[in-house]
């Protein structure tokens, strides 16, 4: 019985589920909302992808912010400097991150753990020195303001459609993308080859003597990672109406980070509900008190200690608890 | 099946294994014996690729396979398991096992298809023979220990070796889970014709079960032979057996 309920709760959509109960923000809440809706969305897709790297392979990237970036920096310049089209540049962006993500993984994956983690914020440090410096491309620290929507006129013929904004309409847009992109990976993490890369983040050593090349999925793992960031970056220079040098500092791959582990890496949503939270929590706390940072390391603090798992490990474990004393009190 | 030839080992100067040469005929059960730090783990490791040799070479049913990779080795035929037992801990045991029939049948490439509709007869098989089909949905990190040595064994046998490789097998055991394992091991390796090679402390285990021995001291092949041969060499007697024989 047991068995077959699990089955089924497999067997449930989440994505489709979670796209529809988010859908509808533009028309329930205020702009600012949907404002915040689109970042959490953005954030979100930004952080399942940092968690195919960590909580599926096993691999700490303190540098993930680059890809991000190179995707953001791609989209950006191919749509403002040379008015390509956002059906064009947004794989760009994702072939662009990816392609980059080849050659810094190429040489990560030959180094393990901490070393592998300080290679991966070195090469983030580069990408973030060639976005400051090289004016003729990125803009250095001006960067590439006013980075054009893509074109969403045709949503107005939509019923229920026409009076939304522009930036309703790009909450909408983005959300279908990021849903899409989410499937995907959820599709690859429960796949053969996912499973491969669990292998390797229980055990690599046992993982090559069943067979598996290590470093070559390791390295797979992390170009389709780079690549999904990438398609988060397209988006948010969009989203924020420029992309800027900061984006890609290394604070933002901590910042990443903390998500996927406030929501629990070994959850595939976890990494999701850690960005709604720490994006709802910041406006929260910000508009009380300017030390947000504490309360973010106090909350840090606390979680670690309380809840390992992260939320949804937190939530997972109260509720095989509760359903142990209720199959007890059955009995 | 499997020979080596001269094989040498040092680590900054410490000679681990020196100038081992070693034959092990196709289905043999042999096994490779001596006091701790004798070299069996380091010749293990060199035959698997997981350690490269200075010199000599590795030969599977005559074919050089010396400094291959262990992925490519595995592949090859050879299985093995470890002397600190080598399990997928967050997964099932159930994943465990598909896990290895996937990475053998060469399905790690596939990025689409749901994984866990992949080999449930095959796997649910593999755990009936190694005595863990009541075990399968167990998260395999929390087993005895026992069962995670029943565990890495199905591993092992998922990657359909003709040459299996075990790193004391028994280490830890009970003497009835010893027994048990050690009767498995030998039902098992006739089953699936296996040639079987391990190292093992308990000599009971030893002479119970191998045809041939292999017996190393401080790196180098001390003796080899049939059971009977080894327990009569004066040298065997002298350095390692001691009151046990």
């Amino acid at each position: 019985m047991s068995s077959r309920k699990s089955a089924l709760r497999g067997r449930i959509p989440w994505t489709l589920v979670i796209f529809i109960l988010a859908l509808p923000l533009p028309w329930l809440g205020s702009r600012y909302d949907t404002f915040l809706g689109t970042q959490i969305a953005i954030d979100a897709l930004f952080a399942v992808s940092l968690n195919l790297l960590l909580g599926v392979t096993g691999l700490v990237s303190f540098g993930h912010v680059a890809y991000f970036g190179v995707g953001a920096y791609v989209c950006g310049i191919l749509m403002k400097t040379y008015g390509v089209s956002f059906a064009l540049a947004f794989p760009a962006a994702g072939v662009g991150a990816a392609l980059f993500a080849l050659l810094a993984g190429y040489c990560c994956v030959r180094l393990s753990q901490i070393y592998f983690a300080m290679l991966t914020l070195a090469f983030s440090q580069i990408v973030w020195a060639i976005a400051y410096k090289w004016n003729a491309v990125t803009g250095g620290d001006q960067g590439i303001p006013e980075v054009p929507y893509p074109n969403l006129h045709w949503m107005a013929a939509l019923p229920g459609f026409g009076n939304l904004s522009t930036g309703d309409r790009f909450y909408i847009f983005s959300l279908v993308l990021i849903a899409i992109s989410l499937a995907l990976l959820r599709r690859i993490i429960h796949s053969p080859f996912g499973r491969m890369l669990t292998t390797i983040r229980d055990n690599p050593e046992r993982a090559a003597f069943i067979g598996v090349n290590v470093r070559a999925y390791e390295l797979a793992a992390f170009v389709l990672a780079g690549a999904f960031a990438g398609l988060a970056g397209a988006l948010y220079g969009i989203f924020a109406r420029g992309v800027f040098a900061d984006y890609v500092f290394w604070s933002r791959s901590a910042e990443v980070l903390i998500m996927t582990i406030l929501g629990g890496m070994g959850y595939f949503w976890g990494p999701p509900v850690g960005a709604l939270v720490l994006v709802w929590l910041n406006k929260e706390i910000t508009t009380y008190t300017e030390y947000w940072p504490f309360f973010l390391g106090a909350m840090l603090l606390v979680l670690l200690f309380a809840f390992p798992g992260g939320l949804l490990g937190g939530l997972h474990s109260g509720w095989s608890r509760l359903r142990l004393l209720w199959a007890g009190r059955d009995a | 099946m499997l020979e080596v030839r001269r094989l040498r080992k040092t680590f900054a100067g410490f000679v681990a294994v020196d100038d081992v040469s070693l034959r092990v005929s196709a289905q043999a059960i042999a096994a490779v014996i001596g006091p701790n730090g004798a070299g069996k783990t380091t010749f293990f490791n060199l035959i698997t690729g997981h350690l490269k040799a200075d010199s000599g070479t590795v030969l599977l049913e005559g074919r050089d396979i010396t400094g291959a990779p262990p992925h490519r080795i595995c592949r090859m035929g050879i299985g093995r398991s470890f002397q600190r037992t080598n399990i997928f801990a967050r997964l099932s045991v159930f994943e465990n096992i598909q896990a290895a029939l996937l990475a053998h049948q060469g399905h790690g490439r596939n990025f689409w298809s749901r994984s866990e509709d992949f080999y449930r007869d095959e796997a649910n098989a593999l755990l009936a023979s190694v005595g863990l089909e009541e075990k399968a949905r167990t998260e395999a990190g929390t087993l005895s220990y026992g069962n995670q040595k029943q565990l890495e064994l199905g591993i092992a046998l998922a990657s359909e070796p003709r040459v299996l490789l075990l790193d004391e097998p028994t280490a830890g055991m009970s003497a009835r889970e010893t027994h048990e394992t050690m009767h498995l091991l030998e039902r098992i390796a006739g089953e699936r014709k296996l040639t079987l090679l391990f190292t093992e402390h308990d000599m009971e285990v030893v002479f119970g079960i191998a045809q041939r021995i292999a017996v190393f001291y401080q790196g180098r092949l001390l003796a080899e032979g049939t059971p009977h041969e080894v327990r009569a060499d004066r040298e065997v007697r002298r350095i390692y057996l001691g009151a046990a024989a």
